[in-house]
Protein backbone atom coordinates (compact mmCIF):
# COMPACT_ATOMS: atom_id res chain seq x y z
CA UNK A 1 0.00 0.00 0.00
CA UNK A 2 1.74 3.55 -1.05
CA UNK A 3 -0.84 5.61 0.53
CA UNK A 4 0.16 3.68 4.31
CA UNK A 5 1.27 6.10 6.78
CA UNK A 6 4.50 5.71 8.17
CA UNK A 7 6.04 6.93 11.34
CA UNK A 8 9.67 6.55 12.53
CA UNK A 9 10.70 6.73 16.69
CA UNK A 10 14.18 6.67 17.59
CA UNK A 11 13.84 5.90 21.65
CA UNK A 12 16.65 6.61 23.71
CA UNK A 13 15.12 6.06 27.19
CA UNK A 14 15.96 3.25 29.72
CA UNK A 15 13.63 3.41 32.56
CA UNK A 16 10.13 2.43 33.08
CA UNK A 17 8.86 5.61 33.05
CA UNK A 18 10.37 6.28 29.45
CA UNK A 19 9.64 2.47 28.09
CA UNK A 20 5.97 3.38 27.59
CA UNK A 21 5.81 6.37 25.20
CA UNK A 22 7.78 4.27 22.05
CA UNK A 23 5.75 1.05 22.29
CA UNK A 24 2.40 3.33 23.57
CA UNK A 25 2.21 4.94 20.12
CA UNK A 26 4.23 2.73 18.07
CA UNK A 27 1.16 -0.42 18.86
CA UNK A 28 -1.38 2.20 18.56
CA UNK A 29 -0.05 3.30 15.00
CA UNK A 30 0.25 -0.03 13.95
CA UNK A 31 -3.48 -0.33 14.96
CA UNK A 32 -4.39 2.63 12.75
CA UNK A 33 -2.57 1.03 10.00
CA UNK A 34 0.53 2.81 9.82
CA UNK A 35 3.90 1.38 9.04
CA UNK A 36 6.53 2.15 12.00
CA UNK A 37 9.92 1.59 12.86
CA UNK A 38 11.40 2.35 16.07
CA UNK A 39 15.05 3.01 16.14
CA UNK A 40 16.71 1.82 19.52
CA UNK A 41 19.54 3.72 20.97
CA UNK A 42 22.05 4.05 23.85
CA UNK A 43 19.56 3.30 26.80
CA UNK A 44 16.98 2.60 24.75
CA UNK A 45 18.33 -0.59 24.19
CA UNK A 46 17.31 -1.66 27.49
CA UNK A 47 13.66 -1.65 25.96
CA UNK A 48 14.90 -4.92 23.81
CA UNK A 49 16.58 -6.72 26.34
CA UNK A 50 14.73 -10.05 27.16
CA UNK A 51 15.14 -9.42 30.72
CA UNK A 52 13.29 -6.98 30.86
CA UNK A 53 14.59 -4.79 34.30
CA UNK A 54 13.13 -1.43 34.17
CA UNK A 55 12.86 0.86 36.73
CA UNK A 56 12.06 4.54 37.73
CA UNK A 57 14.12 6.98 40.22
CA UNK A 58 12.88 9.30 42.08
CA UNK A 59 16.28 10.76 42.28
CA UNK A 60 16.52 14.16 40.71
CA UNK A 61 13.42 13.75 39.38
CA UNK A 62 11.10 16.56 41.33
CA UNK A 63 7.90 15.83 39.04
CA UNK A 64 7.15 12.41 39.99
CA UNK A 65 4.35 11.83 42.66
CA UNK A 66 5.38 9.90 44.98
CA UNK A 67 3.15 8.02 47.64
CA UNK A 68 1.66 9.86 51.23
CA UNK A 69 2.51 13.32 49.56
CA UNK A 70 6.59 12.28 50.03
CA UNK A 71 7.42 14.81 46.98
CA UNK A 72 5.88 17.36 49.10
CA UNK A 73 7.64 17.17 52.30
CA UNK A 74 10.68 14.49 51.73
CA UNK A 75 14.18 15.83 51.47
CA UNK A 76 15.45 15.60 48.11
CA UNK A 77 18.12 14.05 49.19
CA UNK A 78 16.49 11.51 50.76
CA UNK A 79 15.43 10.07 47.28
CA UNK A 80 19.49 8.41 47.30
CA UNK A 81 18.87 6.45 49.97
CA UNK A 82 19.75 2.94 49.03
CA UNK A 83 16.77 0.93 48.01
CA UNK A 84 14.69 4.06 46.94
CA UNK A 85 14.52 3.21 43.38
CA UNK A 86 13.70 -0.25 43.86
CA UNK A 87 10.60 0.92 46.29
CA UNK A 88 9.30 3.35 44.06
CA UNK A 89 9.75 0.95 41.00
CA UNK A 90 7.67 -1.71 42.51
CA UNK A 91 5.01 0.64 43.35
CA UNK A 92 4.38 2.27 39.97
CA UNK A 93 4.67 -1.13 38.63
CA UNK A 94 2.19 -2.09 41.25
CA UNK A 95 0.29 0.63 40.35
CA UNK A 96 -0.11 -0.04 36.56
CA UNK A 97 -1.09 -3.38 36.99
CA UNK A 98 -4.03 -2.31 39.09
CA UNK A 99 -5.05 0.58 36.84
CA UNK A 100 -5.38 -1.79 33.98
CA UNK A 101 -2.02 -0.22 32.71
CA UNK A 102 -0.37 -2.88 30.12
CA UNK A 103 3.33 -3.61 30.92
CA UNK A 104 6.07 -2.78 28.45
CA UNK A 105 6.73 -6.32 28.06
CA UNK A 106 2.90 -6.66 27.00
CA UNK A 107 2.87 -3.64 24.74
CA UNK A 108 6.30 -4.61 23.00
CA UNK A 109 4.77 -7.64 22.09
CA UNK A 110 2.10 -6.22 20.83
CA UNK A 111 3.81 -4.52 18.61
CA UNK A 112 5.95 -7.30 17.47
CA UNK A 113 3.03 -9.00 16.29
CA UNK A 114 1.73 -5.83 14.53
CA UNK A 115 5.22 -5.85 12.36
CA UNK A 116 6.34 -2.74 13.96
CA UNK A 117 10.44 -2.99 12.65
CA UNK A 118 12.57 -2.90 15.66
CA UNK A 119 15.80 -1.96 15.12
CA UNK A 120 18.50 -1.67 17.47
CA UNK A 121 21.68 0.56 17.49
CA UNK A 122 25.22 -1.50 16.38
CA UNK A 123 27.15 1.13 17.49
CA UNK A 124 25.64 1.31 20.82
CA UNK A 125 25.13 -2.13 20.80
CA UNK A 126 29.05 -2.54 20.34
CA UNK A 127 29.91 0.75 22.71
CA UNK A 128 28.48 -1.28 25.77
CA UNK A 129 29.47 -5.00 25.40
CA UNK A 130 26.41 -5.89 25.16
CA UNK A 131 25.78 -9.47 23.61
CA UNK A 132 22.72 -9.86 20.77
CA UNK A 133 22.12 -13.18 22.81
CA UNK A 134 20.63 -10.26 25.54
CA UNK A 135 18.03 -9.30 22.97
CA UNK A 136 14.60 -10.55 22.17
CA UNK A 137 14.49 -12.20 18.21
CA UNK A 138 13.22 -10.93 15.79
CA UNK A 139 15.10 -6.97 16.00
CA UNK A 140 17.28 -5.63 13.15
CA UNK A 141 20.92 -4.20 13.55
CA UNK A 142 21.72 -1.41 11.79
CA UNK A 143 23.49 2.08 11.86
CA UNK A 144 21.89 5.83 11.61
CA UNK A 145 21.50 5.65 7.67
CA UNK A 146 19.02 2.90 7.71
CA UNK A 147 16.96 4.82 10.09
CA UNK A 148 16.99 7.27 7.28
CA UNK A 149 15.94 5.23 4.80
CA UNK A 150 12.63 4.79 6.45
CA UNK A 151 12.68 8.05 8.47
CA UNK A 152 13.15 10.01 5.54
CA UNK A 153 9.52 8.95 3.94
CA UNK A 154 7.98 8.88 7.46
CA UNK A 155 4.96 11.47 8.17
CA UNK A 156 5.97 10.99 11.58
CA UNK A 157 9.19 11.26 13.58
CA UNK A 158 9.70 11.52 16.76
CA UNK A 159 12.81 11.43 19.36
CA UNK A 160 11.89 10.14 22.70
CA UNK B 1 -28.38 -1.35 19.10
CA UNK B 2 -28.25 -4.79 20.00
CA UNK B 3 -27.19 -6.30 16.94
CA UNK B 4 -23.40 -7.71 17.12
CA UNK B 5 -21.33 -10.19 15.48
CA UNK B 6 -18.68 -10.63 17.99
CA UNK B 7 -18.17 -8.74 21.27
CA UNK B 8 -15.23 -7.47 23.13
CA UNK B 9 -14.92 -6.81 26.45
CA UNK B 10 -12.12 -4.34 27.81
CA UNK B 11 -13.57 -3.77 31.27
CA UNK B 12 -10.70 -2.45 33.39
CA UNK B 13 -8.13 -1.99 30.57
CA UNK B 14 -6.65 1.40 30.29
CA UNK B 15 -5.06 2.87 26.89
CA UNK B 16 -4.24 2.17 24.71
CA UNK B 17 -4.82 -1.74 25.34
CA UNK B 18 -8.67 -1.12 24.74
CA UNK B 19 -8.08 0.05 21.02
CA UNK B 20 -5.80 -2.63 20.26
CA UNK B 21 -6.99 -5.85 21.30
CA UNK B 22 -10.08 -3.98 19.72
CA UNK B 23 -8.61 -3.98 16.02
CA UNK B 24 -7.01 -7.54 16.92
CA UNK B 25 -10.60 -8.99 16.98
CA UNK B 26 -11.57 -6.66 14.12
CA UNK B 27 -8.55 -8.44 11.78
CA UNK B 28 -10.10 -11.86 12.07
CA UNK B 29 -13.63 -10.22 11.17
CA UNK B 30 -14.89 -9.51 7.65
CA UNK B 31 -16.56 -6.86 5.91
CA UNK B 32 -19.85 -5.48 7.26
CA UNK B 33 -19.31 -7.41 10.81
CA UNK B 34 -20.17 -5.69 14.03
CA UNK B 35 -17.72 -5.57 16.77
CA UNK B 36 -19.71 -4.74 20.16
CA UNK B 37 -16.79 -3.68 22.80
CA UNK B 38 -17.33 -2.53 26.24
CA UNK B 39 -14.70 -0.26 28.05
CA UNK B 40 -14.48 1.92 31.20
CA UNK B 41 -11.75 3.69 29.71
CA UNK B 42 -12.80 7.19 29.41
CA UNK B 43 -10.61 8.40 27.61
CA UNK B 44 -11.48 5.47 25.34
CA UNK B 45 -14.74 7.93 24.23
CA UNK B 46 -12.31 10.06 21.76
CA UNK B 47 -10.10 7.33 20.91
CA UNK B 48 -12.62 4.90 19.62
CA UNK B 49 -13.87 8.31 17.53
CA UNK B 50 -10.60 9.01 16.36
CA UNK B 51 -9.56 5.35 15.87
CA UNK B 52 -12.66 4.65 13.11
CA UNK B 53 -12.26 8.38 11.76
CA UNK B 54 -8.33 6.59 10.68
CA UNK B 55 -9.25 3.32 9.55
CA UNK B 56 -12.09 3.64 7.72
CA UNK B 57 -14.14 1.58 10.02
CA UNK B 58 -17.65 3.02 11.06
CA UNK B 59 -18.29 3.90 14.44
CA UNK B 60 -22.08 2.94 14.16
CA UNK B 61 -22.96 3.93 17.90
CA UNK B 62 -20.72 4.97 20.71
CA UNK B 63 -22.82 5.81 24.05
CA UNK B 64 -22.09 5.76 27.85
CA UNK B 65 -24.57 3.71 30.70
CA UNK B 66 -23.65 2.94 34.42
CA UNK B 67 -19.82 3.92 34.67
CA UNK B 68 -19.50 1.87 31.49
CA UNK B 69 -18.86 2.51 27.59
CA UNK B 70 -20.04 0.73 24.40
CA UNK B 71 -19.43 0.92 20.85
CA UNK B 72 -20.56 -0.45 17.76
CA UNK B 73 -17.75 -0.76 15.35
CA UNK B 74 -18.82 -1.78 11.56
CA UNK B 75 -15.92 -3.10 10.01
CA UNK B 76 -14.87 -1.42 6.83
Amino acid sequence: MSDEKKLALIATKGTLDWAYPPFILASTAAALDYEVQIFFTFYGLQLLKKDLDLKVSPLGNPGMPMPMGMDKWFPTIGTAIPGMEAMMSGMMKSKMKSKGVASVAELRELCQEADVKLIACQMTVDLFDMQPSEFIDGIDYAGAATFFEFAGESDINLFI
Amino acid sequence: MSDYTEKFDATGLNCPLPILRSKKVLTTMNSGDVLYVIATDSGSVKDFDAFCKQTGNELLESSEAEGKYHYYIKKA
